[in-house]
């Protein structure tokens, strides 16, 4: 044990500073495939006052960060760093506040997802982003990626939600940034530079929330198609039409055929994509936009659409999409996700590009995703003990990643860059971008030993 | 060792995406990583690679796990748990990272012997039961002699369960026949069930007589080895699948009936259990297509509606773990105890949740058991229901060892009561 556990274990006992063997491997992955690290050790806070003082210590001593929710992150932006401490926020799981005068929820950073979801639906309220990982992942995990989600077309990202947030700094500070108001225009918007910082610029301790009303009505439709741009071209469609539904989800048929294999919901095997799509709201709006959207899905080759007939039902097929990514790991040991995105206007060129990529590099992937965002999550299914495979996955990607971007597109809709994705980053985003955010790391950061080597490398 | 032997495929699909997290109970409780189904398969997988010497943490930490294989039901990517924990726990009784005089001692007896000889069992419930109903348990209680026991023994002794004084080969005859008989089916009296709940499986062959279904049940039946499998002891658990399946004539049976949602499930597995033995692999495989958990059977017949008037009553089901997640039997309860007359059956919260009962986990580990004890009582009592159904003699000691408010029924007593009330000339 060196001077640094030994004042960890001092400060917060033998039972929350991990450093056996055993409890070193299980942190060294976060949800990303083939990313791996052992961390120096991992602690459990209590409070936000202990994280701050984990901080100070941690910057005495000159020792990476890297801090941790649920570890179902999809860009890396937990894995470890070489001789890291680990701070996990699991165990600050309270929700402090449900202010049903405000509509708002001030939770703690490990609170998660799902129990946000539920306690605002219990007081007839919604909290909107609903990742894939939901029922697990931490929201502090949520801001610091900038989560998304199904919702994400007509309700936003997890950034539209925050409106305030505690923050400890690298500096052993803790401060708190925003408030209820609805509007607020006091000095910068601080926290919306910690939302998506990826752990980078501080330590996320506590979340205020803002809440919508639980909309009354809402409808879940199912179409099919025989071609997978059929599919993109009826989302392209529906946008153009000036309908915003608050779902519209695409699984090719490899994903589709995954997805029934887990959750016997009777998807449609034979067909090359289907759409997943829900609108809510007032009931009269909500039988418009299905009618209207019904009709553009057989306009654009849908062989049919289906009306979930119960909620539960429509909670089955978006509890199935959810499960997706994990689906696809039936076909193969590695599932390789990315989440490049494109403007709307774009989605049928994309899918294209990705299959016609696939098939130059002799690679299997499954495609699924929230086409409503341009938000497409192609996935190569491979194995990592395969270094040949694994090496033009990586160039698939590569132009995947290219062909995105030339089409005024994203690397990442919502899973952050982490070290997944940093070597795309410049390109992205240009080189000025990326100066600015490292001067804002050198500032905030100056010792750079927070997440360090994420988004970008070398801040020293 | 096992682990190293598998097929490193089935350790490669777990894509720590952490889905199965919120489903673990050793997770809910603790938080912590190791506790958890992505944790444990990780430590595995590192011992698979060599980059972990099996060492006593990590031989804890599997029997810290329950086994319940919640995280079986919530894995999209469909990992074998079960497997796993199988090879993992075999792997370490092979190396003997946990051996201690007492704890060989205890294995020795209780697993090692007692659940391998069926007449032994049987011969030891006697005594347990002459212990109990000739009021010396009693006196030792009221004297405190249980003081002289080691510190273990004592806080176990209350656990112990009423035995019964007829098992269930003085309950039930060899073959039960009806006029007219649509099926005929082997019914598994188990050892748990046998000694301390016969009349269940009283109630399973009644049930099945209403059904028009004969009955066919061996007198000499052995312990159907999950014990073993789970403990670490897959060539014990081997050689009780083949004398199990000897006892049973398979081709004149249209199914083989368990009521118990631990055995269940691992019956179902012999056909893999014994899948490289060059005797009896065809047979087990034939055995497995035949087991079937006595709700999944009594819907795949067509069950008969009661016709009797019985008083309202309000129940609610909680779910064996092996029989929900292990067999995947969960609607089919729920259907049973809906044809039962006014029984109105509400929902429990987190019914497929463990109630901590795991085979002999409430002895390997009091505290976290009790834990889930409490968290499953509290879901019951909100519910106000005066029956809770369950379909495992493991779970419903448990829960009868809380039951205050409500009364621990398996649902095909309930359903028998029905068919008594219905013989009887309609109730009320």
């Amino acid at each position: 044990m060196n001077a640094l556990t030994e004042k960890l274990v001092t400060r917060l006992g033998a039972d929350r500073v991990l450093c056996q063997r055993e409890d070193l491997i299980v942190y060294a992955h976060d949800g990303t495939a083939a990313l791996r690290q052992l961390p120096a050790c991992v602690v459990l806070p209590h409070t936000s006052a202990e994280i701050a003082e984990i901080v100070q210590l941690a910057v005495e001593h000159n020792t990476p960060i890297v801090p941790r929710g649920s570890g179902t992150g999809l860009s890396g932006g937990s894995v470890p760093v070489p001789g890291a401490i680990v701070l996990c926020l699991a165990k600050m799981d309270k929700v402090l506040e449900l202010d049903e005068r405000n509509l708002t929820m001030l939770v703690e950073a490990g609170v998660t997802t799902q129990t946000i979801a539920e306690r605002a639906e219990a007081a007839g309220l919604l909290y909107p982003p609903d990742p894939g990982s939901m029922k697990i992942s931490t929201i502090g995990g949520n801001v610091a990626e900038n989560a998304g989600g199904l919702r994400g077309l007509k309700y936003g990202i997890t950034r539209d939600y925050v409106i305030g947030m505690e923050v400890a700094l690298a500096n052993g500070q803790i401060v708190w940034l925003g408030g209820k108001c609805v509007k607020d225009v006091a000095g910068y918007s601080l926290r919306d530079l910690f939302i998506g910082s990826e752990g980078t610029l501080g330590i996320v301790t506590k979340v205020l929330l803002k809440l919508v009303p639980k909309p009354p009505a809402k409808k879940t439709l199912l179409a099919t198609f025989p071609r997978m741009d059929a599919a993109a071209e009826t989302v392209s469609a529906i946008v153009a039409a000036k309908i915003i539904p608050c779902t519209l989800e695409f699984l090719d048929n490899t994903t589709i055929r995954c997805v029934e294999e887990f959750a016997h919901i009777g998807l449609p095997l034979d067909a090359e994509a289907i759409l997943l799509m829900e609108t809510d709201g007032h009931p009269a709006v909500v039988e418009d936009e299905a009618r209207a959207m019904e009709t553009i899905a057989r306009e654009h080759g849908a062989t049919s659409v289906q009306v979930a007939r119960t909620a539960a039902e429509a909670e089955r097929l978006a509890t199935a999409r959810r499960a997706a990514f994990s689906a696809l790991a039936r076909v193969s040991p590695t599932t390789i996700l990315e989440d490049a995105t494109v403007p709307r206007s774009e989605l049928a060129t994309m899918v294209n590009f990705i299959q016609e990529a696939a098939r130059r590099y002799h690679l299997r992937v499954g495609l699924f995703g929230h086409m409503g965002d341009g938000n497409l999550h192609p996935t190569f299914l491979t194995d990592e003990r395969n270094a040949d495979e694994m090496r033009r996955v990586e160039e698939a990607m590569r132009e995947i990643f290219e062909f995105a971007v030339a089409r005024g597109g994203t690397i990442t809709g919502e899973h952050g860059v982490g070290l997944a994705k940093k070597r795309f980053l410049p390109k992205a985003v240009g080189d000025g971008s990326v100066a600015l955010m490292r001067q804002i790391k050198r500032t905030l950061d100056p010792h750079n030993i927070l997440n360090p080597g994420k988004v970008f490398d070398g801040c020293t | 060792m096992h682990l190293k032997r598998m097929d490193y495929s089935i350790l490669l699909q777990c894509i720590h995406c952490g889905l199965c997290l919120p489903t673990c109970p050793t997770y809910a409780e603790t938080k912590l990583e190791r506790h958890s189904p992505r944790g444990r398969i990780a430590l595995m997988r590192a011992i698979a690679m060599d980059e972990l010497p099996l060492t006593r943490a990590f031989g804890e930490e599997l029997y810290f796990c329950l086994g319940c294989l919640a995280c079986q039901t919530a894995c999209p990517a469909g990992v074998n748990y079960a497997k796993l924990f199988e090879a993992a726990r075999a792997d370490i009784e092979e190396m003997r990272v946990l051996a201690n005089p007492l704890r060989d001692l205890v294995r020795g007896v209780v697993v090692g012997f007692v659940f391998c000889h069926p007449r032994a069992l049987r011969a030891l419930g006697r005594l347990l039961y002459l212990y109990q109903a000739s009021g010396l348990e009693r006196l030792v209680r009221q004297w405190k002699l249980t003081r002289l026991l080691p510190r273990r023994l004592r806080e176990l002794e209350p656990l112990l369960p009423r035995i019964q004084r007829h098992f269930s080969d003085a309950l039930i005859r060899e073959v039960e026949t009806l006029p007219v008989r649509k099926y005929r089916v082997g019914l598994l009296t188990g050892c748990v069930q046998d000694l301390i709940y016969p009349q269940v499986n009283r109630d399973t062959a009644d049930v099945l007589l209403a059904n028009g279904c004969e009955v066919v049940t061996p007198r000499l039946q052995y312990c159907c080895g999950s014990l073993h499998a789970h403990n670490g002891e897959l060539e014990r658990a081997r050689e009780l699948a083949r004398r199990n399946m000897d006892a049973f004539d398979l081709d004149s049976l249209d199914a083989i009936i368990t009521n118990a949602g631990g055995c269940g499930s691992h019956l179902k597995n012999y056909g893999e259990l014994l899948a490289d033995d060059p005797r009896y692999a065809a047979r087990a495989r034939q055995w497995s297509a035949k087991v079937k958990d006595i709700h999944e059977w009594l819907v795949e017949i067509g069950v008969r509606k009661p016709q009797a008037t019985l008083p309202a009553r309000r129940v609610t089901y909680h779910e064996s773990c092996h029989l929900c997640h292990g067999q995947r039997v969960a609607w089919q309860p729920r259907e049973v105890l809906k044809v039962i007359p006014n029984l109105e059956l509400v929902e429990l919260p987190e019914s497929n949740w463990c109630c901590g009962s795991a085979g002999i986990y409430n002895i390997t580990q009091p505290e976290m058991a009790q834990k889930l004890l409490a968290r499953k009582q509290d879901r019951i009592t909100a519910t106000q229901a005066a029956v809770v159904a369950s379909a495992n003699p493991g779970c419903s000691v448990q829960l009868e060892s809380v039951a205050g408010t409500f009364r621990v029924a398996h649902p095909v007593t309930l359903l028998a009561e029905a068919y008594r009330v219905e013989r009887k000339g309609g109730g009320a």
